[in-house]
């Protein structure tokens, strides 16, 4: 300990005494005091949509990400942060680009991103390859990422696919429903979702008799509804996600299933829709590792935060950007700042904890995936309401990761 | 598939290929008879669309909020076509595409300054939200709404186009520019007032999809994909050939989604492919 400190101060010295240096020479007097002002900032990249049918998501998690560092002091190990975003346009293609410039031309020592699943895996991808930088996934749920692509400086702070999805599987089991059908988008998050969570009704012993996959971002539900109809199944399971999460219970209201099929799904079916979905979500039971009226003081205080400094109420995205606020800011404090020494601050992330996250406590697996409880939730009144824990910290099988 | 299966999936294609005429025919209008590709007319579906929502929040009446956005749409397609699109009538289609190219992002931007980028909905009128009994399911009276007010609005344009004296124009103007200018027809304000209607529908279809299909940012980028596939099918240009590529889009989705549901994202662009080997113009397109 006593080893890593004096290294830490001799990268802060060397650094000081650059910059005084260089002061020295362009203003030619000496400064006593502004070596620690002129210490070089932390470099923050994030990779996330700000633009498009995700940009809510890109921004819930930036404005919770930037407000954790401003309640600590707004520094990284005592370091000022300089941060360069990029607007992802949820872009596939353009994500290796967007990438290897956040790595290469701006250096940043943390890379916060991305939302999208395929994102995800171009970027670990690149980064995998690398011992730096550190990347800290606030959402993409592939399980890939912290599955066969998992790597030694590559975090997540949100979720894998399997984990909210396979205790819905179960739920769905345990409240005595033998067949269903599994609907989702065709790409990496649905099909994954939706296996997982066939999985968790078949240990239930369940029957699912047809997965319907629907291109993906197509919203044009009508011809499987139908079929849904036609195949009379015990209960549905879906993974939609914002607009097109309100146009499928819209749909499936309207359609006449939603008294005689009960919908269930991964909770970002019911996340942030509520309002806009009306009458449609009421009484959906959904399963997340978030509940918005978790009864916790930091759900309490980040809720009310949030509210403040944004006008507008906190999600399961700004939890997501808000802990990997906190797991940066654990990292840099256990380092001295000196986020360079980038295998310390990996075996510091590894072994944090987030006690202080507003989801409830959770810890890093060996993948680098939170182990952390998934909530079931109901839709009453036009709001979530916690009903209990469907699985208790709950671990990703983390498959193919050669860490785990 | 029972047979009842079967006819409410015809149902559900038929009336997905209305809807898309609607987007599809303001298309084909605009680029029929002016020769400007919008690639700008998603935009305008999804400005139609939180229109709607913005002028519901106030009225709380879909019809009113409709009644008051359908005017403030014919003004914007106006002013586009007057600031913008009339500088480029003589110039190569690549400029075309670059101006509408850029209204996208234009417009987006403007959506995210006014709205934000949440997600939102507009509730189906009360008079419209109950749903009929059919088969297995219930059929929403809404979307059977939707259904006979596209049927109107195609009457409508041929009726306009065929049977009216600025459809005479307008037919005149896209056969042959230079004679119907020589007739003493002012072909720019023909073109103004095409480019308005053509604003004007695809923001209708936004208005009326608007309780269907929720409003959010980017909505109008895969309905403008779809419309090209469904005017190409038909023949760019041709009012009939958007009405049939509509529905052959809608019924080849539907069923595509049911039959071949491994394949039902390429369904539509196999059926685009096949129409054009045997006729590469599309099927009511005039050669060339």
């Amino acid at each position: 300990m006593s080893d890593k400190n004096n290294k830490t101060s001799r990268r802060r010295f060397m650094a000081g005494a650059a910059a005084t240096t260089g002061l020295v020479a362009a203003a030619g007097f000496v400064p006593t005091r502004f070596a620690i002002g002129a210490m070089a900032p932390v470099k923050v990249g994030i990779l996330l949509p700000y633009s498009g049918t995700y940009a809510m998501l890109g921004n819930s998690i930036t404005n919770a990400m930037k407000m954790r560092f401003a309640l600590a002091g707004g520094k990284l190990g005592g370091r000022p942060i300089e941060y360069v975003a990029i607007d992802s346009q949820m872009s596939v293609p353009k994500a290796p680009q967007n990438t290897n410039k956040l790595i290469k031309k701006e250096k940043v020592d943390f890379l916060v991103g991305p939302v999208h699943s395929g994102i995800a895996a171009a970027m670990a991808k690149i980064i995998g390859q690398r011992k730096t930088p550190i990347m800290v996934i606030p959402n993409a749920g592939s399980n890939a990422v912290t599955g066969a692509l998992c790597a030694p400086n590559i975090f997540r702070t949100s979720f894998s696919n399997w984990q909210p999805a396979y205790p819905g599987g179960k739920l769905m089991s345990q409240e005595g429903h033998k067949t269903c059908v599994t609907i989702s988008w065709k790409y990496g998050a649905g099909i994954q979702s939706m296996a997982a969570a066939r999985q968790g009704f078949a240990e239930g012993g369940g029957t699912s008799i047809k997965d319907i996959l629907v291109p993906f971002p197509n919203v044009e539900f009508q011809a499987h509804l139908s079929e849904i109809a036609a195949l009379k199944p015990d209960a549905v399971f879906s993974f939609f996600s914002g607009g097109g999460a309100i146009k499928f219970l819209k749909d499936y209201e309207a359609a006449g299933l939603k008294g005689k099929i009960p919908l269930y799904g991964s909770g970002f079916l019911t996340e942030g829709v509520e309002k806009a979905a009306g009458s449609a979500a009421e009484g959906i039971k959904t399963t997340l590792h978030y509940a918005s009226d978790l009864d916790n003081a930091e759900n309490h205080s980040f809720r009310a935060n949030y509210k403040k400094a944004f006008n507008a109420d906190a999600n399961v995205f700004s939890v997501q950007g808000y802990d990997t606020g906190s797991l940066l800011l654990q990292a840099a404090a256990a380092v001295g700042g000196d986020v360079e020494a980038t295998a310390d601050v990996i075996a510091a992330m590894e072994t944090s904890q987030v006690p202080d996250s507003p989801r409830g406590p959770w810890k890093m697996s060996k993948a680098h995936n939170p182990i952390q409880n998934i909530y079931l939730r109901q839709v009453v009144n036009g709001q979530q309401k916690l009903l209990g824990i469907a699985a208790e910290q709950l671990e990703d099988p983390a498959t193919g990761c050669k860490m785990a | 598939m029972d047979f009842a299966t079967f006819l409410i999936q015809v149902l559900n294609g038929v009336q997905y290929g209305f809807t898309l005429f609607l987007v599809a025919s303001g298309l084909t209008l605009i680029f029929g008879i002016m020769g400007i590709i919008n690639l700008a007319h998603g935009a305008f579906y999804m400005i139609g669309a939180y229109l709607t929502f913005w002028l519901v929040g106030y009225t709380d009446n879909l019809f009113l909020a409709i009644a008051m956005g359908l005017p403030i749409m014919v003004v914007f397609g106006y002013l586009i076509e007057r600031l913008a699109i009339s500088f480029l009538y003589k110039r190569d289609h690549l400029y075309q595409v670059l101006l509408t190219y850029g209204l996208i992002l234009i417009l987006n931007e403007m959506q995210k300054i006014l709205w934000g980028s949440d997600f939102y909905s507009v509730t189906v009128p009360d008079v419209l939200s109950s749903s009929i009994p059919m088969g297995n399911q219930e059929y929403p009276v809404y979307r059977i709404f939707v259904i006979l007010v596209c049927m109107v609005v195609a009457t409508g344009m041929y009726v306009v186009i065929n049977k009216t004296k600025l459809g005479m124009m307008i037919r005149a103007g896209a056969t042959d520019r230079e004679t119907t200018q020589a007739l003493g027809i002012d072909i720019g304000k023909v073109f103004a007032i095409v480019f308005s209607l053509g604003a004007a529908l695809a923001g209708f279809s936004g208005m009326i999809d608007a309780p269907l299909s929720s409003v959010y940012p980017g909505m109008g980028n895969f309905i403008l994909i779809i419309s090209f596939v469904v005017i190409v099918i038909g023949g760019i240009g041709s009012i009939k050939g958007a009405f049939v590529g509509a529905m052959l889009v809608g019924l080849a989705d539907t069923f595509g989604k049911v039959l071949l549901p491994e394949l039902s994202s390429m369904v539509i662009y196999a059926l685009m492919a096949l129409i054009l080997m045997w006729r590469p113009q599309g099927l009511f397109g005039r050669t060339a």
